[in-house]
């Protein structure tokens, strides 16, 4: 319980820095680039390391380069349902997460097992 | 465009936006915890490139700017599609720079400490989106001064950058 509290505050402070960042910048095409930030990764990289090993860590990360490939074809999908189909923000972003979840375990499937 | 730094957008933010964008962040770190300790680093680690704060910032961006409108007294809803969409192609830009940061971890952790590489895949992941982004700006400036030329528009007609691609697809 105390390591997923301590996940909360350190995943949440990393995300909500990133943003701030977005909030900022102008124009919003290149803030948009920090929607992509490494944000959850820092946060449960760097705990991971300390509780479990390197080893362990260094295998997340060979399957996040899979998630983030996913995530590239999610972000392309929204941008493409509100730009050219004024699909609703809401609608769009939680519908293609299906996109991401086929991308990330299909290639997963392909590639890593 | 340049690239401008505008404080503006924070007041814009109200206390409880900040609390949501939190607790997205929060939980999204906690669950790849929990699904790698559940299924293994290989399956838990799918989820460090979870998409968790684009939905809730594309919402509050589209909230944001269809508020702005509204001010002026205009519709605003379709501004709040297109700015949210716009936000979407940039994370689609920096995802390429997440790649980069997932190999460079992989690659070199186990050799280095983890108070190295995670600053060096972070500067990595950076310099990969800005990169990306910028190649992305000349093209688009180029096709768009194309596709002028080619529909004879005065020089000086302004094509916003969302439409660059939708007017590439017109011309198909």
């Amino acid at each position: 319980m105390k390591e997923i509290l301590l996940r909360v505050v350190v995943g949440g402070v990393v995300v909500s820095v990133f943003a701030l960042l977005g909030d900022v910048l102008k124009p919003k095409s290149f803030a948009g680039l920090f929607g992509a930030a490494p944000s959850v990764a820092l946060a449960t990289l760097f705990l991971t390391v300390m509780k479990e090993g390197k080893d362990y860590a260094s295998l997340e990360a060979r399957s996040m380069i899979i998630g983030a490939v996913a995530f590239f074809c999610y972000a392309c999908v929204v941008g493409r349902m509100l730009i050219r189909h004024r699909t609703p923000v809401l609608a769009a972003t939680s519908a293609a997460l299906a996109v991401w979840f086929v991308c990330a375990f299909g290639l997963w499937f392909l590639v890593v097992r | 465009m340049k690239i401008k730094v505008d404080t503006a957008g924070l007041r814009q933010s109200k206390p409880y936006e900040y609390l949501v964008r939190f607790a997205f962040g929060g939980a999204v770190t906690a669950l790849a915890g929990i699904i790698a300790k559940r299924f293994g680093p290989e399956i838990g680690g799918l989820f460090l490139a979870f998409p968790a704060i684009l939905p809730a910032s594309a919402t509050l961006i589209q909230k944001h700017e269809t508020e702005k409108k509204e001010r002026l007294g205009k519709q605003g809803t379709e501004r709040g599609e297109l700015a949210a969409g716009v936000d979407a192609i940039g994370a689609s830009l920096g995802a390429v720079g997440l790649v980069v940061f997932a190999s460079i971890v992989w690659l070199r952790l186990t050799e280095s400490t983890v108070g190295a590489t995670l600053p060096e895949a972070t500067l990595a992941w950076f310099i990969t989106a800005v990169s990306v982004w910028k190649l992305r700006e000349v093209l688009c400036r180029y096709f768009r001064r194309k596709y002028l030329r080619a529909s004879n528009r005065p020089a000086n007609v302004q094509i916003q950058d969302h439409q660059c691609k939708t007017n590439q697809g017109r011309r198909r």
